[in-house]
């Protein structure tokens, strides 16, 4: 008797807890709901089409244009540049914490990538601002420090502790018995590291790197303090942009309460909300699908 | 090449023939090429040391001298060309600690489920998915989401609630990824043991496991603190606002807060050169309070793992 009464409250609380764990769903639908509420009702003004391939950006002109293709290009630009230093940097420091360094200087390094990943953003596009853009300014003579250039640098410090962490996981749960197979065999530590140990953790690096690009994309602090804010296609990387999460962050305040441009806004948060989902979709089915050599799986 | 190298290496005993001299001389080769290779890892690792040294640098050199005791005791003054930034601190205090009073629970109940009582499937997969892509959500969409649903659906108007809410929201993935680490690293003969002495499974998950598994959460709990406590697009539509002279008195009340006081400063004042010093001083205590939370639970962990072993 006592001990169904005893089962019975542990079925329910089961449920309890798998309701608590469903808050993230939950969340996420609200999200998207939300924005899409707020944001469809631009699509009255302006088409799908216009939006997102519109080239003009004045939402508060007479008439206004609300087309965000430059925001767009803005942020994949900015995202792009940042790549090609935040990737290389991030998996070369992942293999040397993982494959290279010794216990004590892992100990000293890898905290050293922790503190970088909780440095506030607004720190960095301030320091991004305030230092980093006088320093290029001069030292390139170019009219303005702040540019598509400066932005990817701050944001390639902010996405390298993810494609760091990430990889660095993935190459440490590659199995030691690869690892001792291939030195057995007379080969050197980078022969190894090359030939056995990236090809066995290649689907969690590429987990990282898409998940470190998807940081960079969202990020919004940086690209609006040092991006530089200009709503056009930019013809160099010294040339000021204006990512989507800048122009929400810098604009809202100012956008009358449900009038045009405030749904507008939304929308662009839409298009970049897309942009992370695919981005994450894509890592899940990468860590999901390729799983890892051996016992190790991410 | 491969046929080679094999070659190379086996025959490294005999020294005496004359293959032996070949195999010295690509042996070591392949010795420069190793270097070569480590060099470029040591200096990209050496890059990110340096990255967060110079930050930290120019942040203590040009702000250590705004910061005396007045500065963190007193409000804003004169239109912020003057003053402290007292009501910054007390904000984002207050929003961070709200943030994990909402986020805490919900994430070790999730945690819970997820160790505890899931079992691999289809329903698993999609509440990983959910979680993951959460974590994913860029800041300013947050930011977004709390000012459509909190701020004027649900009425609550720009608040410090309103920001505790937006921000509890994003750090929830950050509390269930590291409470479900600690849950993981509980040995499962501790659960065993629990139920065969006849507790219940809930008697177990709160008796046996959390117990161990609590001081893995706890730092979990800090990280979300100092994630929550340096953001800055969540809290610009829903919580902060440009200057109030006032502490919070309540949960409904506008607020000031470190991070958006930065970027107010940076961007926005009407005096920017002039408040250079107050810019540096307000990121450096931001910078002090995000690195100081996050050491704690760097070295409070290091030192979990050491009792561990």
């Amino acid at each position: 008797m006592i001990k169904n009464g005893r089962q019975f409250k542990d079925r329910w609380l089961q449920r309890f807890f798998f309701c608590i764990a469903t808050a993230s769903i939950t969340i996420l639908f609200m999200i998207s709901l939300f924005l899409f509420m707020e944001g469809l009702p631009i699509l009255k003004k302006v088409s799908v089409i216009g939006f997102v391939f519109g080239k003009l950006w004045y939402p508060t002109s007479d008439p206004p244009d609300f087309g965000i293709f430059p925001l767009i290009i803005g942020s994949l630009t900015v995202t792009a540049v940042s790549a090609v230093m935040s990737i290389p940097l991030g998996i070369l420091t992942a293999i040397y914490l993982a494959e290279i360094a010794s216990a004590r200087v892992r100990e000293l390094v890898k905290p050293i990538v922790e503190l970088l990943a909780a440095l506030p953003s607004v720190v960095i596009g301030f320091f991004g601002m305030v230092i980093v853009a006088p320093f290029l300014q001069n030292l390139l003579d170019i009219p303005t420090g702040l540019n598509l250039f400066n932005a990817a640098l701050m944001l390639a410090f902010m996405s390298i502790p993810t494609i760091c962490s990430i990889s660095e996981d993935a190459i440490f749960s590659v199995p030691i018995a690869l690892k001792e197979a291939s030195l057995a065999l007379g080969a050197t530590q980078w022969e190894t590291i090359i030939r056995v140990i990236l090809p066995a953790s290649i689907s969690g690096i590429s987990t990282a790197v898409i998940l470190g690009m998807s940081r960079a994309i969202g990020e919004t602090m940086v690209v609006l303090m040092v991006a530089g804010g200009a709503a056009m296609i930019p013809a160099s990387i010294f040339d000021p942009v204006r990512p989507m999460p800048a122009s929400i962050a810098a604009e809202m305040a100012e956008a009358p309460f449900r009038g045009d441009h405030y749904y507008a806004l939304f929308a662009t948060g839409i298009v970049l909300f897309i942009f992370t989902f695919i981005f994450n979709l894509i890592a899940d089915h990468i860590a999901h699908k390729y799983r890892q050599a051996g016992e190790a799986s991410l | 090449m491969n046929a080679n190298q094999k070659t190379a290496v086996l025959s490294k005993p005999q020294k005496i023939t004359v293959s032996g001299a070949a195999a010295e001389s690509l042996k070591r080769r392949r010795r420069l090429i190793q270097g070569i290779m480590f060099f470029f890892f040591r200096f990209s690792a050496a890059i990110n040391g340096a990255a967060l040294l110079i930050i930290v640098y120019f942040m203590l050199s040009k702000g250590w001298r705004a910061i005396n005791w007045a500065f963190l005791t007193q409000p804003p003054m004169d239109s912020m060309t003057r003053g402290g930034i007292l009501p910054c601190i007390v904000g984002t205090l207050g929003l961070s600690i709200g943030a994990l009073a909402i986020a805490f629970p919900i994430g070790v109940a999730s945690a819970i489920y997820l160790n505890e009582y899931a079992r691999p499937g289809r329903v698993l997969r999609i509440i990983r998915l959910g979680i993951n892509n959460l974590a994913g959500v860029p800041s300013v969409v947050f930011g977004l989401f709390g000012l459509a649903f909190f701020v004027i659906y649900l009425k609550i108007g720009v608040s410090l609630l309103a920001g505790a809410l937006t921000l509890g929201a994003m750090t929830l993935p950050v509390i269930i990824g590291a409470s479900e680490e600690a849950l993981k690293a509980v040995p499962d003969s501790y659960r065993e043991a629990s139920l065969g002495l006849g507790a219940t499974k809930l008697q177990t998950i709160f008796r046996v496991v959390l117990p161990a598994a609590l001081p893995g959460i706890l730092t979990g709990g800090i990280l979300g603190i100092g994630r929550a406590a340096g953001e800055t697009a969540p809290i610009m539509f829903t919580a902060a606002v440009f200057f109030t002279p006032y502490l919070p008195k309540s949960v409904f009340d506008k607020i000031m807060a470190l991070p958006y006081h930065i970027y107010v400063l940076a961007t926005a004042g009407t005096e920017i050169e002039k408040t250079r010093p107050l810019q540096y001083g307000t990121a450096l205590v931001l910078i002090a309070l995000v690195l100081g939370i996050n050491l704690t639970a760097i070295l409070y962990r290091s030192r979990l793992r050491r009792r561990l072993k």
